[in-house]
């Protein structure tokens, strides 16, 4: 019998972290990690924080050296574009026209950056960021810039502008909604941020869209705003959300909403395609239903998931806790769980010292915390979502005499 | 440049050698070394590059932070007196010689 192949469709954290965990798991068949960046597989997280701020060179972005897939035995295809999965055939077809027929196909297609749909936003000047050429293009403007606008107030955003000040341009945020990271964190937390970020000398505006990006010849100079207020830019940052890569598994027949579907195996409806990280749409007991996320957590775990299923060693429920960060200047935001559709919300600590944590509850139940400059409610959190019932009630949340770890069950 | 090893579970012996200002799990993840998962980078979020260093150099080691406290807790093999997350340990002239040994497992 043929050797089984794995193709892996996307080469960022999800990707690499399958196409490596195959490896640790003794898979023994062909590997073949194909991305269509034109570089090695690299981490995202830095790009709006060091490697931005020119605090870490490539050599810290990379996830591997490139000796790393010679001595794996993986073969890393740069700069290819899957076009189309064929599932009678058992293939991926490739851009530059060969195929490569596999028996398992892992889709970590990833997402693309929403586009800002307004007139001037094709302009030189307006830029996204998501990827490697991207973080280069930006850190080459910003070191121009003097006045930059941010669009959007979320992890990306907000991670951007206290870059952006720190370099000394002078930073507007807008944000059409009336709570930065609001997808994401709760309102006492948001609150924080947005007041840190005006302390640290950002200007933001709430519940206003951008309605025109103005330009003169090709080259942004001024944002207008729903309000019509104009604001002089030289850069304008576009960080409203993504789209998560659904094409090629639609193309292929298989469902899309919001992500690619899978079961509580990541598996879609093909037994032999799975689909992990940015792009999965998964269920999971850390929500009320389906949901997608965009976290290294979440790409890496779900990609060791996958592997170990590909390579038999284990065949069960994708159930890892979800955890986030951000930093923002001299805050790091920690979560664990997904706050989304709390309804309490009990500080532990005191926001005037700058470090405290919000622990979300619906009713009784523990959906997760988020923790600012404060790593061991963010760790012990971890551990307590783990549990089939973290059974810890908002009252012992909210008391700062009551040992959290009561809990938590030995380890070991 | 000073040279680190790092012992795997096996016994065997990966001895770099690591520029200064680098830390000791960049050292690792640049040479490839099994048994450094270090999946976020050095965030320390994720406690996948713990080590346990040879007690000859703990002395030599930089102090502890409190996010490093915390995230050893969160190891995924045994934490002792001497572990420590490689992310933080930045390689100085002093460290030269020095011995890491790696866990039996990160995750």
């Amino acid at each position: 019998m043929a050797e089984p192949v794995v193709a892996v469709i996307g080469a960022g954290q999800a990707g690499f972290q399958a196409a490596s965990s195959l490896r640790q798991e003794g898979f023994g068949g062909r590997v073949v990690l194909i991305g269509d960046e034109p570089v090695l597989p690299y981490q995202r997280p830095p790009l709006s924080k060091s490697y931005l701020a020119g605090q870490c060179g490539l050599d810290e972005v990379w996830l591997r050296p490139e000796n790393f897939y010679e001595k794996q035995n993986i073969e890393l295809l740069t700069g290819e574009t899957v076009t189309a999965i064929d599932r009678r055939g058992r293939a991926v077809r490739l851009a530059s026209g060969t195929a490569i027929e596999c028996d398992h196909i892992v889709l970590a297609t990833g997402a693309r950056c929403r586009a800002l749909p307004v007139a001037g936003a094709e302009l030189d000047g307006v830029l996204p960021l998501r990827t490697l050429a991207d973080a280069d293009l930006l850190r080459e403007r910003l070191a121009a810039a003097r006045e930059v606008v941010v669009v959007g107030a979320g992890f990306i955003g907000l991670e951007f502008a206290s870059v952006a000040i720190a370099a000394g341009c002078a930073v507007r945020i807008v944000e059409v909604t009336h709570q930065p990271m609001g997808r994401v964190v709760s309102a006492e937390i948001s609150r924080y941020f947005t007041e840190r970020h005006r302390a640290w000398g950002a200007e933001i505006l709430l519940g206003t869209g951008v309605v025109r990006v103005r330009g003169d010849g090709n080259r942004a100079t001024a944002v207008e705003t729903s309000d019509g207020r104009i604001f002089p830019a030289d850069l304008v940052l576009v960080c409203i959300g993504v789209i998560p890569n659904v094409e090629l598994a639609r193309d292929a027949g298989l469902a899309a909403d919001n992500g690619i579907v899978v079961d509580e195996t990541l598996h879609t409806a093909a037994p032999e395609i799975t689909a992990i990280g940015d792009c999965a749409n998964f269920p999971t007991r850390f929500a009320a239903g389906r949901v997608r996320l965009e976290s290294v957590q979440n790409g890496v775990d779900q990609a060791r998931e996958v592997a170990a299923h590909i390579a038999g060693k284990r065949v069960g429920v994708y159930d890892k806790v979800p955890w986030f960060w951000s930093d923002q200047r001299d805050l790091k935001l920690q979560i664990a769980g997904i706050t989304t559709g709390h309804d309490r919300a009990v500080l532990r600590g005191d926001s005037d010292s700058g470090s405290f944590s919000v622990f979300c509850f619906k009713g009784e139940r523990l959906l997760g915390v988020e923790s600012v400059n404060r790593p061991a409610d963010h760790i012990l959190a971890r551990r307590l979502l783990a549990l089939a019932d973290p059974g810890l009630s908002p009252a012992q949340a909210a008391d700062a005499s009551y040992d959290l770890r009561a809990h938590l069950t030995p380890r070991r | 440049m000073p040279s680190i090893t790092y012992v795997h579970t096996d016994g065997s012996r990966e001895v770099l050698d690591v520029p200064v200002g680098t830390s000791v799990m960049r050292g690792a993840v640049l040479n490839s070394v099994d048994g450094i998962v270090a999946e976020c980078g050095g965030e320390m979020m994720c406690a996948t590059c713990h080590v346990d260093v040879d007690e000859a150099y703990v002395d030599r080691m930089p102090a502890q932070s409190d996010d490093e406290k915390a995230m050893l807790e969160f190891t995924a093999s045994e934490r002792k007196p001497n572990s420590r997350l490689s992310c933080q340990l930045v390689v100085t002239p002093e460290m030269d010689g020095l011995v890491v040994y790696l866990p039996e497992s990160q995750v």
